[in-house]
């Protein structure tokens, strides 16, 4: 287990860490060119473009919390019938194979005959060529990203929610509280430990970006360039163009920024996170 | 929430001109099951399907094998390093996959490994996270337990067999449940390992049939209805067990 987690873990660490300071040729062999792959990384626009992209993805993603908080005090409200075959429905977005779930998503999307569309006509909107038009690409992407997430977080959400005791809520209505004040009091506070959980997973799933880009728009899409994520550049610089060392730049870059949200998130951990005793 | 997988069977049993059809038609009318069927001439699915089953099963069956040895050996063994090693494989969980990429290709090019099924699985099957996940669960169990097996003349092989495995079995499903979920799911990496189409798994076979058939839009919604099934048939079948294995990923993180 350890030998495996050496080689196929740790040494690759080091190893991308190298390959970041080298410059590939196209028959193989790598030579050291110092820090020219950095210099390279903050001139490229590319990569702004898709740091700027990512973020803004992420950003939609994270809609799916509140929504999610509502959806799953929804379906957990005792006495509902039903209550676990919502749960099976809504956790289907989430085992979904996304890459088969983003093929009947690019239908939907479809700028002429596309479903969406439609249902937008029906109040009035006359919807766009959402994947092959700059932004809207990306909010495409978004709302899928969202639609899947919305399924894990009303899990792990509802899971948070049986955790809370219901004395508190007995107590509170003896003294008064409307529903809505024990949403805002009991159930809001008590929820920030699976709160939380569900959005350090959702930003970190946000910046994996890559199966529903790669479907949704496909590699050639003439918009790609403005819609890409980080690990679609990742990617393409590494596999498609080949240019091994600059990959591996983008590597440490997602790297120092995934190490960067991690210990904000533990500074911001203490400061909002209510646990139970 | 549950809209797309309608409009995927409907477009799934449409013809093509109804699936392009202004307005879109919600019932076909006719059932298209040919289109099903059709699949299976477009692309080499039952050899993408059979990767897909292989890949999810042999990674599933090393990590629990792994992870369980791992977490044991983590939460109750003293051996040397024990700290570094175990500080080393959770520092890895921090890591994104990206960084591992490059190197691990090369490792399994080398190897010789690239467009086989070994070469899709054989990184995956060590995890640290599955590692970090059992160790939690291990720690769980009261030391006494092992102990009163001890006096009782079992050696650690039986102990571990006997005593730990049976008490850890709620997280042993939880790790299969989502490594069964993750590995048929992946997309990334088969794809960078596998060019071959008789070789790569179906997330790999349905990205380039998109590619190659834009056409065929009532097929491509077919292959992807048999690609989903599976996974959501298990799924709907063992709910109880799925639904406990994925909310304990946040219990335990």
């Amino acid at each position: 287990m350890f030998s495996g987690i050496a080689v196929f873990y740790l040494y690759p660490v080091a190893s991308t860490a190298y390959y970041s300071f080298t410059s590939w040729e196209v028959f193989g062999g790598a030579s050291f060119t110092g820090l020219t792959n950095y210099r390279r990384l903050l001139e490229d626009t590319d990569v702004v473009r898709a740091l700027v992209n990512t973020v803004v993805y992420t950003g939609i993603v994270l809609l799916g919390i509140p929504l999610g908080v509502v959806l799953a005090a929804l379906i957990s409200r005792p006495g509902l019938r039903f209550s676990g075959g919502y749960r099976v429905i809504f956790l289907m977005s989430y085992i979904a194979m996304p890459v088969a779930i983003a093929l009947v998503w690019r239908q939907m999307f479809k700028g002429d005959y596309g479903v969406v569309n439609w249902f937008l006509s029906l109040i009035g909107v006359d919807g766009p060529f959402w994947l092959g038009t700059e932004w809207y690409a990306l909010f495409a992407v978004s709302i899928v990203g969202l639609w899947i997430a919305l399924g894990f977080n009303i899990i792990i959400l509802a899971a948070g929610l049986r955790g809370i005791p219901k004395e508190l809520y007995e107590a509170s209505a003896l003294d008064g509280a409307g529903r809505m004040t024990q949403f805002r009091h009991i159930t809001v506070p008590l929820l920030t430990p699976s709160i939380f959980f569900v959005l350090v997973i959702n930003v970190i799933a946000g910046f994996k970006l890559f199966d529903l880009l790669y479907i949704l728009l496909e590699p050639t899409n003439p918009v790609m360039p403005e819609t890409q994520s980080l690990v679609f550049l990742f990617y393409n610089e590494s596999f498609v163009v080949n240019d091994k060392g600059y990959g591996a730049t983008i590597a440490m870059l997602i790297l120092v920024l995934i190490g960067i949200f991690t210990s904000l998130q533990f500074r911001w951990e203490k400061r909002w996170v209510h646990y139970v005793k | 929430m549950v809209f797309p997988f309608v409009w995927q069977l409907v477009m799934s049993l449409s013809t093509n001109s109804q699936v392009t059809s202004i307005p879109p038609t919600f019932w076909p009318g006719e059932l298209q099951w040919a289109n099903f069927g059709r699949v299976f001439e477009s692309i080499p699915f039952l050899d993408q399907f059979w990767v897909s089953v292989s890949i999810t099963v042999l990674r599933t069956a090393g990590q629990l094998l792994l992870c369980s040895l791992a977490g044991y050996a983590f939460a109750r063994m003293r051996f040397p390093f024990r700290r570094v090693i175990f500080g080393l494989t959770l520092s890895i969980l921090m890591v994104p996959p990206e960084v591992f990429m490059i190197p691990q290709y090369q490792i399994i090019q080398n190897l010789g490994l690239l467009n086989t099924t070994t070469g899709v699985v054989l990184p995956g099957i060590f995890s640290a996270f599955g590692a970090f996940f059992m160790t939690q669960f291990f720690r769980g169990i009261p030391v006494e337990l092992e102990e009163a097996a001890r006096l009782d003349g079992c050696n650690p092989w039986q102990i571990f067999i006997k005593v730990m495995l049976p008490l850890v079995k709620p997280g042993l499903s939880a790790l299969a449940v989502l490594t069964v979920v993750w590995s048929w799911n992946d997309l990334l990496w088969p794809l960078v390992v596998t060019t071959d189409t008789t070789k790569m798994p179906l997330t790999v076979g349905l990205a380039s049939l998109q590619g190659q058939y834009t056409t065929d839009y009532a097929v491509l919604m077919a292959a992807s209805t048999m690609a989903v099934a599976p996974i959501l048939i298990l799924f709907i079948i063992m709910q109880r067990r799925v639904i406990d294995g994925i909310a304990s990923s946040g219990l335990k993180g």
